[in-house]
C-alpha cells in the first residue's frame, strides 16, 4: 500500500475537488458547487472540515447532501470529514454559476431571474420557458416541486415547467 | 407509561428564542395539516412548503436556544418533551385551520409580521438571531405573497368566499396583538439590542394588511381587545390536542428514532 503524504494545502484542493462533484440529490444535473451551497473547505489538524449553507431552512436535501460529501471524501481515500452548516451569509441564487444555469436550463428548469424583484407584493415576472424558450408562459404557483422551485406553464409549447426561484 | 416533560432554565435569550421557535413549529404542524386536503394540489404543495420552511426555522431556533441553554436539551426535546404550559408561541397560530379561508387569514396575519420582523432582525447585535433571520425574510416574503393573493381572491370573489373569509377575520383579529406585545424580559434584548421592539413593527403591518384587507373589499374589526397567554404558557384548549398528535410516537416510544 502506497499511502501518499499530502501537504494541507493538496489536501485542501483534493477535498474540494471531490465533494465539488456531489450532486443535488432533488436535481442531480447540479453539484453543490454549481449551486453554491458548497462555501468552504479547510484542513485542521489533518481533518478535513467541509463548509456548507441551506439553500431553504427547511430544505430536506441537506442532509443527504452532508452524508453524500462523507461518503464521497471517504472513497476517495480523504477520511471522514467534519461537515459544518453555515447560515450567514445566508444562500442567494446569485451564487449559482453560468455553468449551473445552463445545465438548469438544459435539463427543463428554467434558472432564476437575477432582476426579477421578490419583494414586490403582486409583482409580475418574466420567465423564459426552458423546452421552446417563449416568453409566453404563466405562473401556476409559487410553490412546486421542491422548496426551491415553482410551477409555471409555457402558453406557445402548452408545457408546464419548473421555475428556479429567486432566493 | 408517560414520559417526564423536560425542564428549560428560562434565562430571557433562552425564552425569547424558544417562542420564536414554538410560533414556527405550531405554524409550520398547522399547515402540514392540510397535506393531502388541500382544495387543490397546487395549494397542497404550497402550504407543504411553507410548512417546511417554517419546520427548518423552528430546527434552527431550537439549536440555538439548546446552545445557549447549555443543558443536554435540544432541537428534539424541545418539540417532543414539553407540555401545553411550557410551549411559548402566539395563540394566534395554534388555532385551528378551519376551512381554506380561516387558514388563509391566519397566515396572511402572521406571514405580513414575520415578514417584518425577521427582516428587522437581520441587524440584531446577536448574530445567530441575525443570520437565521436573514435565512428567514426570504422565505417569509414568499408566503406574504401568497396570502396576500389569496386574501384578494377570496374576500373579491364569490359571496360564499367573501362571507367566510370576512368571518374568519373577525374570529381571529383578536388574536394579533399578542405579535406587538413585550414583556419585561424581552424589554432587556431590546434595550440590548438583540431582540427588536415589536410596537415599532405595528403601525407598516397595519398598512399592509388594511391595504390587502381594503383590495379585497373586505373589513377590519372596530373592536381593538386583544386576547394574550400564549407567551407565558396560558393556551386554547386547541394547543393540547395539536401536541398530543405531534409528540404521539415520542411519548409513546420513548427515543425512538429513524
Amino acid at each position: 500500500m502506497v499511502t501518499a503524504v499530502l501537504s494541507d494545502t493538496d489536501l485542501r484542493r483534493r477535498a474540494w475537488e471531490v465533494a465539488a462533484q456531489v450532486v443535488d440529490p432533488e436535481i442531480p444535473v447540479l453539484t453543490i458547487a454549481d449551486l453554491g451551497v458548497l462555501r468552504d473547505v479547510r484542513v485542521r489538524d489533518g481533518r478535513v472540515e467541509v463548509a456548507i449553507t441551506p439553500t431553504y431552512s427547511g430544505c430536506p436535501a441537506m442532509n443527504m447532501i452532508a452524508l453524500e460529501i462523507e461518503l464521497a471524501l471517504e472513497r476517495a481515500g480523504i477520511g471522514r470529514p467534519t461537515i459544518r452548516t453555515v447560515l450567514s451569509p445566508a444562500w442567494t441564487t446569485d451564487w449559482m454559476s453560468e455553468d449551473g444555469r445552463n445545465k438548469l436550463r438544459a435539463y427543463g428548469i428554467a434558472p432564476p431571474q437575477a432582476s426579477s424583484s421578490r419583494r414586490a407584493l403582486f409583482g409580475e415576472q418574466q420567465v423564459s420557458c426552458p423546452q421552446c424558450g417563449s416568453g409566453n408562459t404563466e405562473l401556476l404557483s409559487e410553490f412546486g416541486s421542491t422548496s426551491c422551485k415553482a410551477l409555471w406553464r409555457c402558453k406557445a409549447c402548452r408545457e408546464p415547467f419548473d421555475y428556479f426561484k429567486c432566493h | 407509561m408517560t414520559v417526564a416533560n423536560i425542564s428549560v432554565s428560562e434565562t430571557p435569550l433562552v425564552l425569547y428564542t424558544l417562542r420564536r421557535a414554538d410560533d414556527a413549529l405550531i405554524l409550520g404542524h398547522r399547515l402540514s395539516e392540510w397535506c393531502g386536503h388541500a382544495p387543490m394540489l397546487e395549494e397542497d404543495m404550497a402550504l407543504a412548503n411553507m410548512g417546511l420552511d417554517l419546520l427548518g426555522q423552528a430546527r434552527e431556533l431550537y439549536s440555538y436556544a439548546a446552545k445557549v441553554e447549555g443543558r443536554d436539551n435540544d432541537e428534539d426535546k424541545f418539540a417532543y418533551l414539553r407540555d401545553v404550559r411550557q410551549y411559548r408561541n402566539l395563540l394566534l397560530l395554534e388555532q385551528p385551520n378551519g376551512d381554506f379561508a380561516r387558514t388563509m387569514v391566519r397566515q396572511f396575519f402572521y406571514a405580513t409580521f414575520a415578514d417584518l420582523y425577521w427582516r428587522a432582525m437581520m441587524r440584531s447585535s446577536d448574530l445567530t438571531l441575525a443570520a437565521i433571520a436573514a435565512k428567514s425574510e426570504k422565505e417569509s416574503a414568499y408566503h406574504v405573497r401568497h396570502s396576500s393573493e389569496w386574501i384578494v381572491r377570496l374576500g373579491d370573489g364569490t359571496e360564499e368566499s367573501h362571507r367566510r373569509t370576512q368571518s374568519a377575520i373577525d374570529e381571529l383579529w383578536a388574536f394579533t396583538g399578542e405579535m406587538f406585545a413585550v414583556d419585561d424580559s424581552e424589554r432587556g434584548l431590546i434595550d440590548a439590542r438583540i431582540a427588536v421592539d415589536p410596537a415599532a413593527l405595528h403601525p407598516q403591518w397595519l398598512k399592509t394588511v388594511s391595504s390587502v384587507v381594503s383590495e379585497a373589499t373586505l373589513a377590519l374589526p372596530k373592536s381593538d381587545w386583544m386576547q394574550q397567554g400564549g407567551r407565558s404558557g396560558r393556551h386554547s384548549e386547541h394547543l393540547g390536542h395539536l401536541l398530543s398528535e405531534l409528540q404521539s410516537m415520542q411519548r409513546t416510544f420513548p427515543g425512538a428514532t429513524w
